[in-house]
């Protein structure tokens, strides 16, 4: 078996070696530099731009405004295009706008041969701009009179849904009941890859071509060619080793404009590397959801009915719009299933940065406030949090009408027993339960319900393509994405498990080159190693079939007797190798009478998605004078069914509970409420937790349920680890002070604030 | 070599600085000739006084394993070593490498592209996933090394906190410089 | 590539002066840590520059005759964090630039640049000026010395008059022999941050160790620049040492003291951590002292 199993990464030796090519170590010398003008008001008409000051400083060869772009407004969200118009994303942003949304928005860019003309040619480009109101609230963006971001959406909202179950009025009127409310609310925060987004373009063999890093080289294709007007065919995208995306470069960026400005310039080769800075400004951020939650609770701890209402901040254009805020939505029913439930979801624009998609799709907010609101709950009615919590989730057996995803194992409950062990729940639970003084300590949990791709919401499709060598070795690209995930050897892993060669046989093609490598539509939703999983195996089977038909022509025992194990044709009768893939290979190849070169390519539609589940358990250190939060300790358990390769699913693990960290502790945009602008957009400003912000004690642990849909028993992982650490921690802080804070992060400044409203200060 | 190859050409910021040369002169003096030593090899330069050490060690020596993140030293990606210890080259004048050893993860493997224990404790424990900053972290660590000291896990936590991950949580990092710490000096 | 109009490098002190009075333009950068991320902003762009980074002479850490302690001006914070000079007579600047950034940080950030810039967020500011350091400048008319507190003039703003840079800062004998210090650094995190509020106390005790001889407190981000909680000092100097002694001197900490409202933090959240971190760095400081307090 090689799916299982710890294998090494096949990118590692090039990735701790510097060999590991990103997008700006393949740009050839002597490119043009391009930067963008950034809009430094948050909502406006640009009258004219005066670019005469601009244009003279030596070096710059071009400056662009927004009344030179073609007037065709575009969508950016990395979703698979939809045959139904009426299924696409929201087309409301141009190359460069002149309707300027929020505080940095594009509205002119220069072309130079060298960065420091580009500078100081942004600093002379003067804007005229006639000023309009502004709004950075969705709630206050929804009221009548509020300013209009978009043309076509009155009152803001772009997107408005609802879900309703039983009859609540009714239900509410049994006795006994006791109504517990709350508002939770959860910030914008920022990807933050280390490496910023980056693209160049030039023209090439009369395309354009953009290496950019991209989560999403095939619908990058998409986006440019529908912003530039050109055929599809006409646009190639390369992706080489990104440097990180987490859902942020699951949008095309600024590889439409990169394109323009190429073609602009004669399809002479453009740079253009975001800043740090920008890439805070405007790229995406997640959204920002305000959670208002009611439950109607029996005394035995059953739920009679529930009620949901959110608002989602949109910021400026759509990118990923309600369907980030409607995913949260749908968890909500599902998640503690109830008979009677009235959920209501908003998404709006307002003059903030675009959210779009950021690792968790609407989970990490909705499992925020959702069990934040569970431990509400537990305090104010004297429940368990632990036991509260088995005894109201999902059944076995539960079906969603809707994905007919189906419960099969009881994973939550057996995620929730093996965390609560593993940090010694109960006991500790105990011994903080009366607690005095300036230091204390508490115990937490958070629980959260997840998906694997998108269907029946849009398609879900991969394709593969498997080439043998002459030494038998198999080439194989995917249209699907390694972007640090490992996604290229778990692929490595399922294709040498499926085809019947050594692991080390399997050359994947990491980069991906829309001109060569089949349809993917990419690394989003946590999709990929499941959907890749059915690509993988199908084309695997008409691989085999071919070797071994060829096989039967050369060793004359029947395709029925034959089998290719380990690299090696033998007869399954008895197990004798009967000759080496390599040898069948070169002989077919290189045959007077009958040459052959190996090869398959296939598509895989995939008309399934799997629950994934998880839970994590959280042991915080709580300084009240100083309004610090420590984590001591923190655990996730995962089912994501069977582990493809268990070391790289822990790494995986790891890295999103260090995002779970932040989100829970340090993490948050600011914007300036004067202006609009976002005030911390650098890395000193937002606090990323640096090596010495983690406990010492972070742990994955697994609850391995075979996934019945997956050919490899598999199903997500590369979001769950983000979904429930926030919660995990804000509800531990409760058990240290008593006190629920409704809003994350619980940084100092909040702490502070909800300190002093308990009046925990001794002064 | 690729590297010679790319000293051979002139960078497009050479470029553009040799044609702002022609329409001011007054530039000429901005260029320096330094020395210094890169990956125990000697090299001599003439830069322009404005170059930062990053621009100088992707452009002009084609260390490519330099990786730009926020170009104002707070994210770690960019880090050498300058005389042993960790600088981020995002915020350093090339010209200051003058007369000095600098060492970038090229500089780690063999002779013969034999890894590190170092680098092959990152591919072991699995210590990296999109790549980006293992550069930085793996010369951080270098120079941890290089003091020749035994740290214990909050001193290694410590020595590495100028270098952001985003996707490990640093846990395997962590546990990768442990075990060549548990090699070189025996366990703890 | 950094837009600087021209940069003119130093080897020597004297170079440097004359330098600097030839281009009356031009600005001083040391390690560049800051100017070099301000050009790169735009704010000091197409700018001329004095590097007196390659001075080596202002890299020594030394104890003169009278038992002053004189560290140059460009010891970097690593360098200053671990030198053995430092380490035994003045422990609390040590932990103080130990905090700052991290070890890249530490390594290009000098201690000098980080007096120089005038930030009140600055590790070593509030410490030194807990230890009543004075700082050495050199111009055209030779050496001149003042007392760090008297050199900080305003947010971003030191005396440095034409032609002059900070060679040297210097900690006499009396300012540090016999007191235990603390230095709390309260930031969001716990590496590569800057201060949100910073305290440096240095306390001496009699020697029967009943009775608070001297007592120094220095803030950093309480005020326009690192400063004395002058008030609060002399409510606990002289006082016996019991269970009142804390309470005594936190009923005066924020006097004089004048936190900002920014959206980093909050005045009110700054003034409360003005007394929550001195009474932490109190009662550390006791505890160092061998005091068990009442």
């Amino acid at each position: 078996m090689i799916v299982g199993k710890s294998m090494t990464r096949v990118d590692a030796p090039d990735k701790v070696t510097g060999r590991a090519k990103f997008t700006e170590d393949l740009l050839k010398q002597g490119a043009l530099v391009a930067k963008v003008l950034h809009s430094n008001v948050a909502h406006a008409i640009v009258r004219s731009i005066d670019t005469t000051e601009a244009e003279k400083v030596p070096g710059v060869l071009k400056v662009f405004t927004c009344f030179d772009v073609p007037d065709i407004p575009f969508a950016t969200a990395g979703h698979p295009w939809a045959i139904e118009e009426s299924h696409r994303d929201v087309a409301d942003r141009h190359l460069l706008n002149r309707h300027v949304r929020y505080y940095g928005d594009d509205v002119a860019a220069v072309v130079a041969e060298n960065e420091i003309a580009c500078d100081r040619a942004l600093r002379l480009i003067k804007v005229d701009y006639e000023v309009l109101p502004f709004v950075l609230d969705a709630q206050e963006a929804m009221k009548d009179g509020a300013p209009l971001v978009h043309e076509g959406f009155p009152n803001n909202i772009c997107g408005h849904s609802e879900i309703h179950l039983g009859n609540v009025a009714e239900a509410i009127k049994e006795d006994g009941l006791t109504k517990i409310e709350g508002w939770y609310e959860t910030p914008a925060v920022q990807h933050s890859h280390i490496e910023p987004p980056i693209s160049y373009a030039y023209e090439e063999a009369g395309k354009i071509v953009v290496v950019s890093s991209t989560q999403i080289p095939q619908i990058t294709r998409r986006v440019c060619a529908i912003a530039l007007g050109l055929p599809w065919g006409k646009v190639r995208i390369i992706k080489p080793y990104i440097g990180g995306g987490f859902g942020n470069k699951q949008d095309a960026l600024y590889e439409p404009l990169n394109a323009w400005l190429s073609q602009q310039m004669g399809g002479r080769t453009v740079l253009l590397s975001i800043s740090r800075e920008e890439t805070f400004t405007s790229t995406r951020v997640r959204h920002g959801i305000r959670y208002h939650l009611c439950s109607w609770v029996r005394q035995d701890g059953s739920f009679a009915a529930r009620t949901f209402q959110c608002w989602s901040n949109q910021g400026a254009y759509g990118s990923h719009s309600h369907g980030v805020t409607a995913k949260g939505m749908g968890a909500f029913p599902q998640f503690y299933p109830c008979p009677n439930v009235d959920c209501e979801a908003w998404t709006v624009y307002t003059n903030r940065a675009t959210s779009g998609a950021m690792r968790g799709y609407g989970i990490p907010q909705v499992t925020f406030a959702m069990e934040a609101h569970t431990d509400d709950i537990c305090q104010q009615m004297g429940f368990d949090p632990l036991e509260f919590r088995k005894k109201n989730t999902m059944p076995v057996g539960y079906v969603d009408a809707f994905s007919k995803n189906e419960n099969y194992f009881d994973s939550i409950r057996q995620c929730l027993d093996k965390g609560a062990e593993a940090i010694d729940f109960k006991r500790k639970q105990k011994e903080y339960a009366e607690q005095s003084g300036d230091i204390r300590r508490g115990v937490g949990c958070a629980a959260f319900w997840y998906n694997t791709a998108v269907w029946p919401i849009s398609l879900e499709s991969s394709s593969c393509r498997m080439l043998v060598n002459q030494d038998g070795s198999v080439q194989m690209q995917l249209g699907e994405t390694e972007i640090g995930q490992g996604a290229d050897t778990a692929f490595s892993q399922m294709a040498a498990e499926a085809i019947g060669v050594p692991f080390e046989d399997i050359h994947v093609v990491s980069a991906q080159d829309t001109d060569v490598t089949p349809y993917g539509s990419g690394s989003y939703a946590s999709r990929q190693t499941y959907v890749a999983g059915f690509a993988i195996r199908k084309t695997a089977d008409i691989l085999r079939e071919r070797i071994l038909n060829y096989a039967h022509e050369i060793l004359r025992f029947p395709v029925a007797l034959l089998d290719i194990v380990d690299g090696k044709i033998i007869r399954s009768s008895d197990r004798r190798e009967l000759m080496t893939l390599g040898e069948l290979a070169t002989q077919a190849l290189y045959s007077l009478e009958h040459s052959v070169q190996f090869s398959a390519e296939s598509t895989a539609q995939i008309k399934s998605n799997a629950y994934s589940f998880g839970c994590t358990f959280a042991e915080v250190e709580v300084d009240i004078p100083l309004c610090k939060v420590k984590v001591l300790n923190m655990i996730n358990v995962h089912d994501c069914g069977s582990l493809i390769n268990p070391q790289l699913a822990e790494a995986q693990v790891h890295g999103g509970m260090s995002m779970a960290l932040g989100y829970g502790v340090t993490e948050k945009c600011l914007f300036d409420e004067k202006t609009g602008r976002m005030l911390n957009n650098n890395l000193l400003d937002y606090k990323l937790g640096t090596s010495m912000d983690h406990p010492d004690k972070m742990q994955a642990f697994f609850v391995e349920n075979p996934e019945p849909t997956s050919v490899f028993g598999t199903k997500s992982l590369g979001e769950p680890p983000a979904n429930s650490g926030a919660p995990a921690i804000r509800n531990a802080v409760l058990q240290a002070t008593g006190v629920a804070i409704n809003e994350n992060p619980l940084n100092p400044h909040e702490l502070f604030r909800a300190f002093s409203e308990a009046k925990l200060f001794d002064e | 070599m690729n590297e010679e190859k790319n000293l051979s050409q002139v960078c497009a910021q050479q470029k553009a600085t040799d044609r702002e040369i022609q329409e001011n002169p007054e530039l000429a003096r901005q260029m320096k000739t330094i020395r210094f030593t890169l990956n125990g090899r000697p090299r001599q330069l003439t830069v322009d006084v404005r170059l930062s050490l990053l621009e100088m060690l992707r452009n002009d020596c084609g260390m490519t394993s330099v990786k730009r993140g926020c170009e104002v030293g707070e994210c770690g990606a960019c880090t050498v070593l300058i005389n042993d210890e960790p600088f981020d080259s995002c915020i350093y004048l090339a010209i200051w490498a003058d007369g000095k050893d600098l060492t970038t993860l090229e500089g780690l493997e063999g002779p013969h592209g034999e890894l590190s224990d170092l680098q092959q404790a990152f591919v072991d424990e699995a210590a990296l996933q999109c790549g980006y900053c293992t550069p930085g972290f793996i010369m951080a660590a270098e120079a941890i090394f290089r003091a020749g000291k035994r740290l214990s896990r909050d001193e290694i936590r410590r020595q590495i906190a100028g270098n952001l991950c985003r996707c490990t949580g640093y846990v395997n990092i962590i546990k990768a410089i442990e075990k060549v710490m548990d090699q070189r000096f025996g366990p703890a | 590539m950094f837009d600087i109009k021209a940069l003119y490098e130093a080897f020597s002190v004297e170079e440097a002066t004359r330098l600097l009075l030839e281009h009356p333009e031009a600005r001083v950068m040391a390690g560049g840590s800051d100017n070099l991320i301000k050009i790169r902003e735009g704010k000091l762009a197409n700018r001329e520059f004095v590097s007196i980074y390659m001075i080596d002479e202002l890299r020594e850490i030394k104890l003169e005759e009278d038992g002053t302690l004189r560290i140059g001006s460009l010891c970097s914070f690593t360098q200053v964090a671990s030198d053995p000079l430092v380490l035994k007579l003045v422990p609390t600047l040590a932990k103080a630039v130990s905090l700052v950034g991290g070890p890249q940080v530490r390594n290009i950030g000098t201690i000098g640049g980080n007096t120089c810039n005038g930030i009140t967020s600055a590790d070593s500011g509030a410490t030194l000026v807990a230890y009543d350091a004075e700082v050495e400048l050199h111009g055209a008319e030779g050496l001149r010395r003042l007392p760090l507190r008297d050199f900080y003039k305003g947010v971003g703003k030191v005396d440095l008059r034409p032609g002059e840079i900070q060679v040297a800062i210097r900690i006499p004998r009396s300012s540090y022999e016999g007191y235990v210090g603390e230095y709390i650094k309260y930031a969001m995190r716990e590496a590569m941050d800057i201060a949100t509020l910073s305290c440096s106390v240095n306390l001496r005790l009699s020697e029967d160790k009943k009775t608070v001889e001297d007592l120094r407190i220095a803030y950093g981000v309480a005020a326009p620049v690192p400063t004395r909680a002058l008030a609060a000092e002399a409510a606990g100097r002289g006082q016996p040492l019991d269970q009142n002694f804390i309470p005594k001197v936190l009923a005066h900490i924020t006097e004089g003291l004048s936190p900002r409202e920014s959206w980093r933090a909050s005045q009110a959240f700054r003034l409360h951590l003005i007394k929550a971190t001195a009474k932490r760095a109190l009662e550390t400081v006791l505890q160092r002292s061998g005091v068990s307090q009442g």
